[in-house]
């Protein structure tokens, strides 16, 4: 008897579990499995959801648990309603089949970010506590106060510098290197500091910028100090020196971001048509002339595209100025103050009105971004 | 005229290699220095700069001179066949031979240190101790910079590390699992408000997640999520799930319009087209968003300082902490900041391309 034979399943006469199994088949047996699989699952994915929310298990077995409630329970989750659903008469699957896919994701995202706009902006009118309205009160604090006025002019430093910068830094080296052998190196190297955290990076250059103060036998430990030292010049406590200071936690945001710059412009670059350069060339334009009358206008979309990216990260920037400085000694951002104001200071409208004024300032990106996606999808 | 132009050729060439290379060394510097600062004895690190471990010459101490009682410290006076004032000696006085006379501590000492210039070799003394007391959580000592040793509680950044896998692993398979069955729907089957809804979630891709914080956080709260793992799977979930669900709908909605069909003619149903079909053509895609959230997730640090706090701390909020509370123990902060980097570091090296691929199709998300 081979293999194959013996596998396969028994004819379903006497038994009694064939019985069983042909009572399945009855309308009263598959409305009660119709209710029993969802009940059952949503009973194990909540033993599951109790078990992470109590969180007293060691972490190994946290983890572990985790990884398969997440992962399985999810896809048991639409495993489980699309059956139901495909249970259900033709036409209406038909029409209830496609929310079984969006359907979850959609649910996440509105809960997470879309209704928290809205709930935002009915809190940025009401007090610290949210119990009563004040009007435009918190606004007025946003957009007039001391606090926020610098928190601005810092941002615009952040935004004009680190901007341009990260991106005229990351062209120049995404052009240089092109020409060389050793491309791949050159490139990995800068780009390796996005594999870096900002509370990383905070650390790596609050040790350049460390100061020891002035003293006989001292020497500094910190590199930037040393140079100035070893140039004759005398230490700095470089993050106390408002405005300076600011331009020291942008360097490392340059020191992060070019590399992202420049691995984006570097593939747009080599798409530039090689007949393009060299017609320029023998017209006799020079490298300099070709660059910026052929490289640069066929790379302008890529390019706008990459300083938006960085604009953004720009406006939004807080954890470098969280580490380096908490925001004190003129480097507070918008996003620290945001941060201040909801969990230091808990006045939950402020830190609302700031939270909306972040969105404002990226209205246009998104505005942008919403038209160029329906224009490339005329016919969705 | 040609072997001209082959010069000048060759000469430009060296010089974009030497601006590159010093470009790369200005952008390399900054992780040797934390790195090797991790590796030496605290004490070494609070006494000279990190640099020092490359061979030098340095003043090494020869011999001490006490001075004997009658000798008169407020004016010049005599050491090794050399007059000078106290102040002199204290900024140190050089001899004819090369040594140099520095004075020990203040004048109560009545003690004078003679150095000479020596080399000193490479990396005389490195150390793994660093990275033992930060990684464990058990009670450490040191030495700090007068050489006092000091005790303190560990700073467990072991437990951490965890802590952060915790958080990352289920953070980055959830949300793409949620957002490919998205994605199929939004690209291959037809519902009402399609058009709506997914021009909202591109609306959504570059909303800064502050706006969502105090909201949600209200939510954790009454629902006993607060400092859980769930509850900031979720979060992560939530926030990454825009950026998942627009790159994976761009991937899936480019597969051929004909492969599909020929599935649905051979009678298989949407559910296992997305299983069979969907998602294993699109590993390219799903590979590129997991790197990107990976790191992400890593390296965030507001979702985890405000849905985890110090219970069940990440790496970034440990060591955040350790910068804020012990500003000046490099040799604590240096090593744990590398513990912190080393695993996104070797994911981030070993799938650089996947994690381009990503970028570029995600340069829309801030």
């Amino acid at each position: 008897m081979s293999v194959a034979q013996a596998n396969k399943p028994t004819p379903t006469g006497n038994s009694a579990i064939g019985k069983i199994i042909s009572w399945f088949g009855t309308t009263l047996g598959q409305v009660l499995v119709s209710i029993f699989v969802p009940a059952f699952t949503f009973v194990v994915l909540w033993q599951g959801y109790m078990f992470l929310q109590r969180a007293n298990a060691p972490q190994i077995v946290q983890v572990i648990v985790a990884i398969v409630w997440g992962v399985g329970g999810v896809a048991l989750l639409y495993l489980v309603t699309n059956w139901l659903v495909m249970k259900l008469p033709k036409r209406l699957s038909r029409v209830l089949q496609p929310f079984v896919f969006v359907g979850p994701a959609v649910a996440i995202m509105a809960w997470f970010l879309a209704i928290p706009v809205l709930r935002s902006l009915v809190a940025s009118f009401r007090n610290n506590l949210g119990t009563e309205w004040v009007g435009l009160e918190n606004y007025k604090y946003a957009f007039t106060d001391p606090r926020m006025l610098e928190t601005f002019r810092n941002n615009l430093l952040w935004l004009v510098f680190g901007t341009a910068f990260s991106v005229g830094l990351g062209l120049l080296i995404a052009t240089l290197a092109d020409r060389t052998k050793a491309e791949v190196l050159y490139k990995s190297i800068i780009f390796t500091p996005m594999a870096i955290s900002f509370v990383g990076a905070g650390v790596i250059w609050k040790f350049i910028y460390t100061y020891k103060g002035t003293g006989v036998g001292i020497q500094e430990i910190g590199l930037l100090n040393a140079v100035v030292t070893g140039l004759g010049g005398t230490p700095q406590p470089w993050l106390n020196l408002p405005p300076w200071n600011n331009f020291f936690l942008i360097i490392i945001m340059i020191w992060l971001q070019t590399g992202y710059a420049m691995v984006i412009l570097s593939s747009a670059i080599k798409g530039v048509p090689s007949e393009l350069l060299e017609a320029a060339r023998i017209d006799g334009a020079n490298e300099t002339r070709a660059f910026f009358s052929i490289v640069v206008p066929y790379i302008k979309g890529t390019l706008l595209t990459v300083t938006t990216t960085i604009v953004i990260f720009s406006l939004k920037t807080f954890d470098i100025v969280r580490v380096m400085t908490g925001g004190n000694n003129g480097t507070n951002v918008i996003a620290n103050e945001f941060y201040l104001q909801s969990f230091t200071y808990t006045d939950a409208g402020k830190a609302s009105a700031i939270a909306i004024v972040l969105l404002l300032l990226v209205t246009p990106v998104i505005i942008n971004n919403v038209r160029q996606f329906n224009q490339s999808r005329r016919g969705f | 005229m040609a072997k001209t132009m082959k010069k000048a050729k060759k000469n430009s060439a060296f010089w974009t290699n030497f601006v590159l290379i010093v470009i790369c060394i200005i952008w390399l510097i900054p992780i040797v220095g934390i790195l090797i600062t991790s590796f030496r004895p605290s004490e070494d690190i609070f006494r000279s700069g990190w640099w020092n471990v490359f061979p030098h010459k340095e003043y090494v101490e020869l011999e001490r001179v006490t001075l004997p009682a009658e000798v008169n410290l407020d004016g010049p006076f005599e050491i090794k066949g050399k007059t000078a004032t106290f102040e002199e000696f204290r900024n140190g006085v050089e001899l004819e031979d090369g040594r140099l006379i520095t004075w020990y501590g203040n004048k109560r000492t009545r003690t004078a240190v003679i150095s000479e210039k020596q080399w000193v070799g490479f990396a005389t003394n490195l150390t793994l101790k660093n990275y033992k007391d930060v990684i464990g959580g058990k009670t450490i000592s040191y030495k700090n910079a007068e050489g006092q040793t000091i005790t303190r509680q560990g700073n467990n950044l072991g437990g951490a590390f965890l802590n952060s896998l915790a958080v990352t692993i289920p953070g980055t398979i959830i949300p793409i699992l949620i957002a490919a069955f998205a994605a199929f729907g939004f690209a291959w089957l037809d519902f009402p408000g399609r058009n709506i809804v997914f021009t909202v979630i591109v609306a959504l891709l570059v909303v800064p997640l502050q706006i969502a914080l105090v909201p949600i956080l209200r939510d954790y709260v009454s629902m006993g999520l607060n400092g859980t793992f769930l509850g900031i799977w979720l979060a992560h979930t939530g926030f990454g799930l825009p950026l998942a669900t627009y790159l994976l709908f761009n991937y899936i909605s480019t597969i051929p319009r004909e492969l599909l069909e020929s599935a649905y003619i051979d009678g298989a149903s949407n559910f296992t087209i997305f299983t069979n079909l969907i998602l294993p053509l699109s590993v390219p895609a799903l590979a590129s968003f997991a790197i990107f959230q990976f790191l992400w997730l890593w390296n965030d640090y507001l979702v985890a300082l405000v849905f985890l706090g110090e219970k069940n701390q990440t790496v970034t909020i440990a060591v955040a902490r350790l910068v804020g509370e012990k500003g000046q123990d490099w040799h604590l902060m240096t090593s744990a900041a590398f513990v912190s980097m080393i695993l996104p570091l070797i994911v981030f090296l070993a799938l650089q391309r996947y994690f381009v691929r990503g970028l570029m199709a995600g340069s829309v998300k801030g």
